[in-house]
């Protein structure tokens, strides 16, 4: 009785959390977009110039934001999968930093940064082109490609590269000929995890690429928030919910490839050579260190001196905002808080029912509860906020429904991190605590649960940062002024001109990143042992 | 009489038949063990061993036959109500607790209190030779002492029947035969009734009340060390127990070395029983190999068309001729 009442609720709450909060409002949009009035829109914008432009740009930016990332993670990749030198550990730790820095942060990262370089305006401008776009995707996604390339890189038999030089091959010869034909289920599988983030990016496009540039996510944006036209909107979001799941079907194809022949080896790592690590290192500042370092500069910067006065603003409201930006960030740290409970939660049954369920709920819930993530944030918030406008489900005035949509981002990390880590709990020690005359629910209890914690508290990290710099679904939800979440007010005050508003800025975008950096740091040092795909 | 003699049989398997995928594991297999007593279940790998310990544990499942507990049917009980051990080849430690929670485990399920748990921890650990090690973690064992301490976790809550499944397989052969010896003294001393794999015949030898020769999903011979070794009736016995002179005969009973029987089969030399003749008459032969065996030489010799080995007090050079003397009973007739 009790055991079956631990079943439903496992299969039960997260099905219904997903059911309330993504798939409803998802079918909510196809509802729109293929009811009579929606579908006259869509079926217009084949014929649309504009449509075409919009989607032609999507699609190419995501193409060479992907190629530009992976040329410039490989040799990282290679360089922390490989070779041995001193702060190893620290590299691999900051490299996923970027990955969850807020948009917005990097957003103001790089909008300080060609300011200070004077690329801002004049006969080198980047602020407003298509290239800031694609460095900022760069820096984001670099992350992505060296952890998961690095990984399977690192559990790699070198014997094998070795024998191919012992046969002869050349260094570059082994790596074409061996290595790279072995990377690449890897590869792909990051490249296309990347793609599909460049197709759905938001935040960065919105400030770097300013008004001049639209992907379809701003435009559902800019049709659904400014001109309340929900149609257009609709018609976009269908459209990109298309593109989303045959990039998702894809790459979930190709993820699937990758599991097969991996197996873990202790490899013998050579000392990393003095050029290589300078010219790997220095690229990866130059990319990713540079625009951070820019950033703390200038959020110390006021008056024409250095000074604290930005971050002691950051206390003052400003008449732009409803709120001060302090308070903003209490805002964040309370939904982030809410956000992770309840990510830990859903993510941590409905992982049980991954790992222990029948086969085919098995795999629904594995695929179902990952969707959110790919999912761009857009579609998540237009979701919400054209579904869940009715009784009985009028939750647009609730204050809970932003950590509920961050949530639902949170539980495809607790669950990455989760279900590999109960996975590779050995058989054997299940079996040898049930001789031992353990019975099910204990084994559960004092083996899996254990084992499982170190797993959760990884993917809680994740879930944790990810909602504090929550962007793209946030600025989707309605809000009550007082509850502006810290990001919302980034943004705000990075939009604004005025050198006055630009320091508070930039000192609220270090805040955020430290925050957010600090709870990946701290992942990082628990990580040990478990830590599934992370 | 033995042991197992005076006392009725504790566990029984019938007719046991389990089969994994479209393999048959195991094949009507019967097998007793009686209280006290150590059973060594010898074979080559991929016999069905493991699974037959995994069967009477009950975390296989047969389709048909047996697991029977003095008079009590098992078969559908789950494992952890059977009150049986079994220590596993890798260990299969729990890497979350320490060596004093990993032996305390079985005691923790069974409901002891915490002061019960850490005397018998602390005489379990004193039995398999690590007092001391209770709080040490068990990433930081050698093997040997990995495999102690799995061996102590199975012992802590007093299993009526131990099974240890190729418990020393991966150590090195010199602590294996080290950890054999302390095992047998242990294991006899407080009269733990085992099942015992292994398919390293020397092992089996140092360790079995009785030695069973797993074959086909079967029991193919059962006995004491001295009944099956002198007596293994089928050349698939002999080799799984390290005999090494089998010998062809032809229709009519003969060899290179005479005549040894009275029709065509295989027959075995007993060991020490070809010798190097002292005088001038026997079997002519021509050495072909010499290796020295820790406390004597065997000289690999050619007959005819066939090679035997035979003890020598030393190595004799490749191609020397010798002669050979066959004693009395020498052959054991081997019936398949």
């Amino acid at each position: 009785m009790r055991g079956h009442l631990i079943r439903s609720l496992c299969v039960g709450l997260p099905a219904v959390f997903l059911g309330v909060f993504f798939v409803f409002p998802v079918v909510s949009i196809l509802g729109l977009g293929l009811s009579s009035g929606g579908l006259e829109h869509l079926t217009g914008l084949p014929g649309s110039d504009t449509f075409r432009g919009v989607a032609w740009f999507t699609l190419w930016q995501a193409v060479v934001s992907t190629v530009l990332t992976v040329v410039v993670a490989l040799p990282a990749a290679h360089l922390t999968a490989r070779r041995k030198f001193r702060g190893r550990r620290l590299v691999r730790a900051l490299t996923t930093v970027p990955f969850v820095l807020p948009t917005v942060v990097v957003g103001g990262a790089f909008l300080a940064l060609f300011e200070r370089l004077g690329l801002d305006s004049g006969p080198v401008t980047l602020t407003h082109t298509v290239w800031a776009v694609l460095v900022a995707h760069v820096f984001f996604n670099v992350a992505v490609v060296v952890r998961t390339v690095g990984s399977f890189w690192e559990g790699m038999d070198p014997g094998v590269e070795e024998q191919a030089r012992m046969l002869g091959a050349s260094p570059l010869r082994a790596f074409a000929m061996v290595t790279l034909p072995r990377l690449w289920p890897a590869i792909a599988s990051a490249a296309s995890i990347v793609f599909l983030f460049c197709l759905t990016s938001f935040g960065v496009i919105l400030l770097l690429g300013g008004p001049g540039i639209a992907t379809l996510e701003t435009e559902i944006w800019r049709h659904a928030v400014w001109r309340g036209d929900f149609r257009a909107a609709t018609a976009l979001a269908v459209v990109q919910l298309v593109a989303v799941i045959a990039v998702v079907a894809v790459g979930n194809r190709l993820q699937r490839r990758r599991a097969v022949g991996l197996r873990t080896v202790v490899a013998r790592t050579p000392v990393a050579g003095r050029w290589e690590l300078a010219a790997n290192l220095g690229l990866l500042g130059l990319v990713m260190g540079l625009p951070v370092v820019v950033l703390v500069e200038r959020s110390f910067h006021s008056g024409g001196g250095y000074s604290l006065a930005n971050y002691r603003a950051l206390a003052v409201r400003v008449d732009l905002l409803p709120l001060t930006a302090l308070e903003a960030l209490v805002n964040s740290l309370v939904f982030a808080m809410v956000a992770v409970a309840l990510a830990v939660t859903v993510g941590g049954l409905a992982s049980l029912v991954v790992v222990h369920g029948p086969r085919a709920l098995s795999r629904v819930f594995d695929l179902g509860l990952m969707l959110p993530l790919g999912a761009s944030a857009v579609t998540l918030g237009f979701g919400m906020l054209i579904a869940l406008d009715e009784p009985p489900l009028d939750l647009r005035s609730s204050r809970w429904l932003v950590p509920v949509a961050h949530a639902l981002i949170g539980v495809p990390f607790v669950m990455r991190s989760l279900v590999p880590t109960l996975r590779s709990i050995d058989r054997r020690l299940r079996e040898a605590a049930a001789v031992l005359g353990a019975p099910p629910a204990v084994v559960r209890r004092w083996i899996d649960f254990p084992l499982a914690v170190r797993a959760l508290s990884v993917g809680a990290g994740f879930a944790f940062a990810v909602s504090l710099g929550e962007f793209g679904a946030t600025s989707f939800l309605p809000r009550q002024p007082d509850r502006m979440t810290a990001p919302l007010v980034l943004f705000r005050l990075l939009g604004t001109p005025g050198q006055q508003l630009r320091g508070q800025a930039m000192a609220l975008a270090v805040v955020l990143m430290v925050l957010t950096g600090l709870s990946v740091l701290a992942i990082e040092t628990r990580r040990g042992s478990v830590g599934g795909d992370l | 009489m033995g042991r197992w003699g005076v006392t009725s049989e504790m566990l029984r398997v019938e007719g046991l038949r389990v089969v994994l995928g479209e393999v048959v594991v195991l094949d009507g297999l019967d097998l007793e063990v009686a209280e006290g007593e150590i059973v060594v279940l010898l074979g080559p790998s991929g016999c069905g061993k493991s699974t037959l310990l995994r069967t009477i544990v009950g975390l296989e499942r047969p389709s048909g036959g047996r697991v029977v507990w003095s008079g009590e049917d098992l078969t559908s009980t789950a494992p952890h109500q059977r009150d049986f051990g079994l220590v596993f080849q890798d260990h299969a430690l729990f890497p979350h607790m320490n060596v004093a929670s990993n032996v305390a485990f079985g005691l923790r399920v069974a409901g002891l209190a915490v002061a019960g748990r850490e005397a018998r921890v602390a005489e379990v650990l004193d039995l398999v030779g690590l007092e001391g090690f209770g709080g040490r973690s068990v990433d930081t064992l050698s093997g040997g002492e990995a495999q102690r301490v799995a061996l102590a976790r199975s012992l802590a809550p007093g299993p009526r029947l131990l099974m240890l499944d190729e418990p020393l397989g991966s150590l090195d052969r010199v602590l294996r035969d080290r950890l054999v010896e302390d095992l047998g003294v242990l294991l006899g001393g407080i009269g733990q009734a085992s099942i015992y794999v292994t398919h390293d015949h020397d092992e089996a030898f140092a360790l079995a009340d009785r030695i069973a020769i797993m074959g086909e999903g079967r029991i193919r011979r059962i006995g004491t060390v001295a009944e099956v070794w002198s007596d293994p009736v089928s050349s698939y016995v002999a080799r799984c127990l390290g005999h090494e002179n089998l010998v062809e005969l032809d229709r009519s009973g003969g060899c290179a070395l005479g005549r040894l029987g009275d029709g065509p089969g295989t027959v075995l030399l007993r060991p020490g029983q070809v010798v190097l003749s002292q005088g001038p008459d026997g079997i002519e032969a021509t050495v072909v190999g010499s290796l020295f065996r820790s406390d004597r030489f065997s000289l690999r010799v050619a007959v005819g068309d066939m090679e035997v080995l035979i003890p020598a007090a030393e190595a004799v050079p490749n191609g020397s001729g010798v002669r050979l003397s066959v004693g009395p009973d020498a052959v054991i007739p081997l019936t398949v």
